[in-house]
């Protein structure tokens, strides 16, 4: 296993479309982080309350978010792409280990980059807004659950390109299940609209950095329930794998 | 020692066949040509061999297992299949050490390999801007990364110029001999004849013949006498059993010996009394005549 995960890191590192998606997701988050602060600062009548503080200064996340996912959709999809993953099957026969490779390195350096650029965006923000301070209550959660929730979305890109392996379906799906339809579902009537509403994807996952009063999952059930719909594609992705013609 | 053993081995998409029923194995130290007609499931037989696709039946084993069976495949087989199936964003370094770190192969073979092919010199450069010929020998550098006792190359040398064909050519032989097995594909039988010293011939998905490249040529349509005369009819009248062509006459039932001693006699010149073999390709185009006729 050992062998594959170096093998992957090679490849993730060797690309420049690693290096511009990771750059984009930290560009994003510092630069909206930033500029949302400063305008906030100025049109701010009195001081800011530390949870809004921590939310302005961390607003690039849903952006980013799809930075990553692209980033997670092009780890396989651009294998699929140039046929370069016949290289990779014949060098690595064994599919479902390949795959675990490819999620090891992409989680290992997307959360890296991930938790980087959410703390350097709370930390500028909060030197503009003087707002909030880690200390306060549900800062550490709102700064880690950005990272982790922009690793989550690249992962759930990950699995969308490995059912997929089309690197605009993927994209266009990683979209769609990410930042479309979730908002959509506020449309939805009665218990059970409110039940989907609350288990769907993204609105489900931001409830880790970002718990809405609205939505009866906790933040860590939240993010647990997009986790396991990240893992149905996976699961989906890896039956796939193993059985289609590369 | 057998390398590769294909038993039975079939391929079907739907109610079509690609693979039929193909038996055959491919034995260390020679070159063994793989060659049918495009479409006749060349690459599919590879792809099957390699693991990429799975048989529908049968088996493919490479020294005895399923190549999928193998920790570190590449140090037993290597293989080219589509030379430009490579992220063009990587360098050729790059790629060549993401493939030997799989198969925990030493990163100072990729150096070797490297200086094996002549690509040493560009080894820092994006693969995206390779030329064909250049993307061909990173590909071998691919295949010859885990020091394979087996080597697989899909049509290398389509749309290669004739350097590039030459050096592969001499390439391969090189590679038998140092007591590889050489498994290689075309669906030209002149490249081959050049090339090979076993064929399995398939056409249509099934096999057509597993044999030696004479004996192939042996078992086609025999040779036969080509002479020229500046009294090319007067030599034709005499022979009687020759199939008078505009330049030359050609005569399948006489030696050169019998026809010459006739030309002699009557004292007709000659201007050219040749024994013409039947040609790889004429054997090919002979035997898989049946199966290009049932696809058209």
């Amino acid at each position: 296993m050992i062998d594959i995960i170096r093998s992957e890191w090679t490849k993730i590192r060797s690309v420049r479309s690693t290096v511009w998606t990771l750059a984009i997701t930290a560009l994003l988050m510092v630069g909206l982080g930033a500029l949302l602060s400063g305008s906030a600062a100025s049109s701010a009548e009195g001081p800011i309350d530390p949870v809004s503080a921590t939310r302005i200064s961390l607003n690039g996340i849903m952006l980013a978010s799809m930075a990553t996912a692209t980033l997670g959709v092009l780890v396989i999809s651009s294998e699929y792409r140039t046929g370069g993953i016949r290289t990779t099957l014949m060098a690595v026969p064994r599919r479902l280990k390949l795959l675990a490779g490819k999620i090891i390195v992409f989680t290992a350096v997307a959360l890296a980059v991930s938790m980087a650029a959410s703390l350097a965006s709370f930390l500028i923000g909060q030197a503009i807004l003087d707002g909030a301070a880690l200390g306060d209550p549900g800062t550490v959660r709102a700064v880690t659950g950005t990272g982790l929730y922009l690793t989550a979305c690249g992962l759930f890109g990950l699995a969308l390109g490995a059912l997929i392996r089309h690197t605009p379906g993927a994209i266009v799906s990683a979209v769609a299940l990410i930042l479309v339809l979730p908002p959509l579902t506020n449309g939805l009537p009665g218990r059970w609209g409110q039940v989907v509403r609350d288990h769907f994807t993204s609105n489900a996952g931001m409830e880790l950095p970002f718990p809405s009063d609205a939505n009866q999952l906790g933040p860590w059930s939240g993010f647990g329930v997009y986790l396991a719909w990240i893992a149905v594609v996976l699961v989906v992705a890896a039956v796939l794998m193993r059985r289609r013609d590369a | 020692m057998t390398s590769i053993r294909a038993t039975n081995l079939t391929k079907r998409y739907g109610r079509t066949a690609a693979v039929a029923d193909l038996s055959f194995a491919v034995e260390p130290g020679r070159v063994t040509g793989f060659l049918g007609p495009n479409g006749a499931g060349k690459s599919t037989t590879m792809r099957m061999l390699l693991g990429l696709d799975r048989p529908s039946d049968g088996s493919a084993l490479v020294d005895g297992k399923p190549y999928q069976e193998w920790k570190h495949p590449l140090r037993k087989v290597g293989a080219l299949l589509d030379a430009k199936a490579v992220h063009g964003g990587r360098s050729a370094r790059n790629h060549l050490l993401a493939i030997a770190q799989s198969n925990a192969i030493p990163a100072r073979r990729v150096e070797e390999v490297l200086e094996t092919v002549g690509l040493r010199e560009v080894a820092r450069r994006r693969i995206g801007g390779f030329s064909l010929g250049m993307s061909q020998r990173l590909g071998i550098a691919a295949a010859l990364l885990g020091d394979p006792e087996t080597v697989i190359f899909d049509e290398p040398v389509n749309g290669l110029d004739p350097d590039g064909i030459l050096w592969i050519r001499t390439f391969m032989r090189g590679l038998a001999a140092e007591g590889r097995a050489v498994f290689v594909s075309s669906h030209l039988m002149s490249e081959m004849a050049q090339t090979a010293d076993h064929l399995v011939v398939i056409g249509k998905g099934r096999l057509i013949a597993d044999t030696s490249v004479r004996e192939f040529i042996g078992r086609s349509s025999q040779g036969y006498v080509r002479v020229r005369s500046p009294r090319l009819p007067e030599v034709a009248e005499l022979v009687r059993v020759g199939e008078l062509h505009p330049d030359h006459l050609r005569v399948t039932a006489m030696t050169p010996l019998e026809i010459g001693t006739l030309a002699a006699r009557a004292g007709l010149p000659l201007e050219e009394l040749t024994f013409v073999q039947p040609s790889l390709e004429a054997a090919y185009m002979e035997l898989t005549k049946d199966s290009l006729e049932f696809s058209a």
